[in-house]
């Protein structure tokens, strides 16, 4: 029988990489919160690839760190490789991508948890969402009856929503790494009226270090200077421990294709929709028949295990399948699975109903975050998390929600992409999926951020000095750089020219107008005497505003546009149907979709220009007879 | 102000007197400073309101296209609102298409269908009364100009437009996936490679852009200018070729102060022709701008018709004009053939060769028509036109499209050849170019990118 079990202001339902960001968000920000998990002993677990990072990710990563959020402190702890992607590309695509051990990773994440003020922590499987007549939440009711008031309830629930494990002609319901699933939750969240869809992911198989012959690979370490993910941290740890890169051959394609007629994938037992960025081995022989070969990645999932994951070979074929396919690979011939790859079909929230702030359009009080909202990836996960935990504080407070914007960071684009697109498989944020690219570093994170997270309460004192002074020391820098006029006759600039074969002075310049010359650099200043007493990151942000400045101008100039149109506004409850100049499927599209700006609107697929040009003047019309009445 | 800065021809095309091309929005002085010349040299920045200002607009290399009055309205007194410049110019549609040119290229934008009177009533010019009006005009111009673009856009250039884009949009999707997939075994993109398809681009483009003073013809007709000392009977013979009496003609030299624009169908080949300003030396300050303006209509012509009086003698300057213009465009109309049978000239050979193509006339009786007829249409090779057809670019949106895709492709082909230039800042460049063509075509999607990417690659753990 159900009873009340405790009053909290926010319930977060999910220990994943959502649910840790929102439940230490909202208790950090001083709201009694209860966090509910499956199971105690998964919390922060990566139950696909052992690594976090990697373009737009690792972006991702520092722009959570620079609002005060876990991830990029946890990483630094507890990486055992890290590696700068991109070095020979420009500053906006470079990013960091580090290996994870797994179970550390895990472990100081719970212990963060636990340590938290404000923050209970309870094993529960969460079975009911209570909203009330009035369409607000009202909290939760766990599978033995137990009933959790809340202001806010935070759904992290990933792939747990009627989950059901894939493997061949074997199928059961259950969450990843051999956990529960939630399996009716589902149904009150539909009663609720809230509309559901079905993902497909899968994982590769984890086999036995014991049992490879890591010679026969490639070896391939980590950076020996690492950068830290937290802009906390100057120095990571330094440990550097290998992955390994072989190839699948025609033996192995030739296996998978002996057996295609068993992949639940054709036979059509997999009915959700998969990504595409992360194709199954079997997906891939079959699309892609003229490749000779596959990279397959294998990585150590942590110090204290033989356990390693082995990256690009995720299948859902029946697992003697699997163990055959392995074994054709250099290296792995004469190899032992401890786990076997899996699908996994689940339920997710179909995004589209989110409000900005990832509170439910219709449902008050009701945030969703992570792979609930049809994304992937443990950073696109605690992005989503974060905000929602910031937000559903922010909401109890009687605030203003905290939005990023597309131009601010990666995570404006990700939350927007989902609630004003929507998504059609599971969503992976991709640095192309950002109009301004270029303003959005990650090494700039913590310059475009950490003002928004201190004003939030979630970035503490001592890191919002470290911010002010790293911003101080670049405008300091940067005048002085503009300042120093350097003339033809200097010896010291006559020696770094010809070490770095530029082209002599034939008039005094500054060095600013200098270091804009591409085969010039900081440090060549600091070589020769130029340089000034700065940190390798303030100098890295004065070098990139000078050699970037021209298309950086051109980036901001497009924001600006593009910001105009994020500015207006458009009134709750307007009904779009009523504006007839608008086309009927745009009318259509924008009363389902209900965008709060006008930039928000025009980003609607099947909404023109021209739609948007009424728009606008239907909303100044609108303004004006307001006012009119308002005065009458 | 809020938006960014438009102009249009807000007068009827067509003949007529005057005719004014209207800059609106944030930059508008700027943009208008830019091509405008006052005759006083001071720039519109610097006037007030309400301002009208005598001058010239200019091309890109400072020469005089036409007079014009610029009146300059500050905001938030003026139609829109906003800042705005109106430059008065003389009619006829290939003055006021130059002078929107030149201000597209100043970094003014095309204003869409009903666009002036948005911005009027977001900016509150405009009565609350008229909004759904507004309304109305933007949706049915709207379609209007889809269809007419569709219209513009039917056969082969819709065909290789599309074709240039899906070559951008490949190769961005190359250079993207280079960038968010650092670590596949998949050789994405070469930067020899990308650097031949740019160019290749580059030339194609640049060669439909160079089509579109065909494609002009085509749309505005052969520009045939009329020109001659005063009164040697210009208009009498523009009058005789299109049978009215558009022009003034008098007894009194220097009566065609200004040029005069008809448009004539030759037979199925459309013409303008152009009466200007007698040329000659006059201390009257109109007809000296008019005899400035003829020297100027020169280079923008595809034909010119130098008229000769039979019963004057050929002066030094008739010959120093004449040189100045290709022999592959030049007729010289020797008038008057009704009163002499030849003219006095030739003294030295290169005369001759500049009076090679000449043909007698005459405005009174008719003598010589069906022969100036024959040439011009020789001369304008009308066969040409009809074999191209489907491939001209005739439309100023669309050709100032070409021109920024253009730019962006150029300026991706420069960062492409300096080593070491980010890939990045490339894709910039890429995506610019893509999306100015798709102005044209109408689609400008950014997640037809991504769609490539994962269609053409394995990709992926």
């Amino acid at each position: 029988m159900a009873y009340t079990a405790g009053k909290y202001d926010c319930i977060v339902v999910g220990t994943g990489h959502a649910g840790c960001e929102a439940a230490l968000a909202a208790a950090r920000m001083g709201q009694k919160t209860l966090v509910c998990t499956l199971n105690m002993d998964n919390i922060g677990l990566m139950p696909c690839n052992p690594s976090l990072g990697g373009p737009a990710k690792g972006q991702l990563v520092r722009e959570i760190d620079a609002l005060g959020g876990e991830m990029g402190l946890n990483i630094d702890a507890t990486h055992i490789q890290m590696r700068m992607l991109n070095t020979g590309k420009g500053p906006a695509v470079q990013a960091s991508r580090a290996q994870a051990d797994k179970m550390r990773y895990q472990q100081r994440m719970t212990a963060v948890l636990q340590n938290q003020q404000n923050l209970d922590l309870k094993q529960v499987l969460v079975e009911k969402l209570l909203v009330g007549d009035n369409k607000k939440v009202r909290g939760i009711e766990t599978e033995t009856g137990a009933r959790f008031e809340a202001q806010c309830v935070i759904l992290c629930t990933g792939t747990y929503l009627r989950g059901k494990i894939i493997i061949g002609e074997t199928n059961y319901a259950g969450g990843p790494n051999g956990q529960r699933a939630a399996m009716h939750l589902t149904q009150s969240l539909n009663d609720s009226g809230i509309a559901t869809g079905r993902f497909k992911t899968g994982t590769p198989a984890r086999i036995d270090r014991r049992s490879v012959d890591l010679e026969k690979t490639q070896i391939l370490p980590g950076d020996d200077e690492p950068q830290a993910f937290s802009f906390m941290n100057d120095r990571p740890r330094r440990i550097n421990s290998p992955c390994y890169l072989t190839y699948t051959n025609q033996d192995t394609h030739q296996t998978i294709r002996d057996n295609i007629h068993r992949s639940p994938l054709f036979t059509g037992k997999i009915e959700g929709t998969g990504p595409r960025y992360c194709p199954s081995i079997e997906d891939k022989v079959v699309r892609f028949a003229d490749r000779e070969r596959h990279q397959i990645f294998i990585e150590p999932e942590g110090l204290d295990t033989q356990e390693l994951y082995v990256q690009g070979m995720s299948s859902s074929l029946p697992e003697e399948v699997q163990l055959e396919f392995l074994r054709t690979v250099k290296g792995l011939e004469h190899v032992e699975v401890m786990r076997t790859g899996y699908a996994i079909e689940y339920d997710y929230v179909v995004p589209t109903q989110l409000k900005l702030s990832l509170e439910h359009k219709d449902i008050e009080g009701l945030f969703c975050a992570g792979q609930i909202n049809g994304s992937s990836g443990y950073e696109e996960a605690a992005a989503q998390g974060l905000l929602a935990g910031i937000n559903a504080a922010r909401k109890i407070q009687n605030k203003e929600p905290l939005m990023i914007k597309r131009s601010e960071g990666y995570i404006g684009v990700l939350i927007d992409d989902l609630v004003t697109k929507g998504t059609n498989e599971p969503y992976r944020l991709m640095t192309s999926r950002a109009e301004y690219r270029l303003l959005l570093r990650q090494d700039n994170a913590d310059l475009r951020l950490t003002e928004k997270g201190y004003a939030v309460g979630l970035v503490t004192a001592e890191r919002y000095q470290k911010y002010l002074a790293k911003k101080q020391a670049i405008d300091i820098e940067l005048e002085r750089l503009n300042k120093t006029q350097v003339s033809p006759g200097d010896q010291d600039l006559c020696a770094m020219l010809e070490q770095t074969a530029s082209t002599p002075l034939s008039r005094s310049i500054s060095l600013y107008e200098l270091l804009r010359r591409p085969e010039l650099s900081y440090k060549d200043l600091s070589a020769h005497g130029f340089g000034a007493e700065v940190n390798a990151e303030v100098a890295a942000q004065v070098e990139i505003h000078i050699k970037y400045e021209g298309y950086i101008e051109k980036q901001l100039q497009q924001v600006e546009r593009f910001e105009r149109m994020e500015r207006k506004l458009i009134p709750e409850g307007i009904d779009f149907m009523q504006i007839k100049g608008i086309s009927t499927e745009a009318r259509q599209k924008l009363n389902k979709l209900r965008p709060v700006s006008v930039g928000q609107a025009s980003r609607v697929s099947g909404v023109s220009p021209a739609d948007i040009g009424v728009l606008l003047v239907f909303l100044e019309q609108q303004k004006r007879t307001g006012a009119k009445n308002g005065q009458a | 102000m809020h938006e960014d800065t438009v102009a249009a021809i807000i007068t009827r095309l067509g003949p007529s007197g005057v005719g004014i091309v209207r800059i609106s929005g944030a930059e508008a002085i700027i943009v208008a400073d830019r091509l405008f010349a006052a005759k006083n040299k001071q720039p519109l920045s610097g006037r007030p309101g309400y301002s009208i200002t005598y001058g010239y607009v200019k091309d890109r290399n400072g020469n005089r296209i036409d007079e014009a009055l610029a009146m300059l309205m500050r905001a938030p007194h003026s139609f829109t609102g906003e800042d705005v410049v109106e430059l008065q110019c003389h009619g006829g549609s290939v003055v006021l298409r130059t002078v929107l040119e030149r201000a597209l290229q100043e970094g003014a934008r095309m204003a869409e269908a009903g666009e002036f009177s948005r911005r009027a009533f977001l900016n509150g010019r405009i009565d609350l009364s008229q909004a759904e009006a507004i309304m109305d005009i933007i949706s049915a111009k709207t379609e209007l100009a889809l269809s007419t673009a569709a219209e513009n856009l039917a056969g082969d250039l819709k065909v290789t437009i599309c074709a240039w884009r899906e070559k951008i949009l490949e190769l961005t999707a190359l250079l993207e996936a280079e960038l968010d997939f650092p670590e596949e075994d998949i050789e994405f993109i070469d930067r020899a490679n990308l650097s031949a398809s740019l160019e290749e681009l580059i030339i194609q483009i640049q060669k439909m852009l160079d089509s579109y003073r065909s494609g002009r013809i085509i749309r505005e007709g052969i520009k045939t200018v009329l020109i001659g000392r005063p009164n040697v009977g210009k208009s009498s013979i523009l009058n005789m070729i299109l049978n009215s009496e558009r022009a003034i003609v008098t007894e009194i030299p220097g009566t065609t102060r200004d040029t005069i624009e008809e448009s004539y169908d030759l037979d199925g080949i459309p013409l303008v022709l152009i009466d200007t300003a007698g040329l000659r030396q006059t201390n009257d300050k109109a007809e000296q701008i008019g005899v400035e303006r003829t020297r100027a209509e020169i280079p923008k012509a595809d034909l010119v018709l130098y008229v000769l009086d039979i019963t004057e003698e050929i002066t030094s300057e008739d010959i120093e004009i004449m040189k100045q213009i290709p022999p592959e465009k030049l007729i010289v109309l020797i008038n008057k053939h009704d009163l002499r049978e030849e003219i006095a000239y030739a003294r030295e050979a290169s005369e001759a060769e500049t009076l090679k193509n000449r043909l007698y006339f005459s405005a009174k009786t008719g003598t010589g028509l069906a022969e100036l007829k024959e040439r011009i249409r020789e001369m304008s090779g009308s066969e040409r036109f009809a074999e191209n057809e489907g491939q001209l670019l005739t439309n100023v949106r669309h050709k100032e499209a070409m021109s920024r895709a253009l730019e962006a492709l150029k300026n991706a082909a420069g960062a492409n050849r300096r080593s070491g230039e980010a890939l990045e800042l490339l894709s910039i460049d890429m995506r610019q170019a893509w999306t100015a063509l798709g102005e044209i075509t109408g689609e400008t999607l950014e997640e037809e990118i991504i769609d490539q990417i994962f269609a053409r690659f394995c990709i992926g753990k």
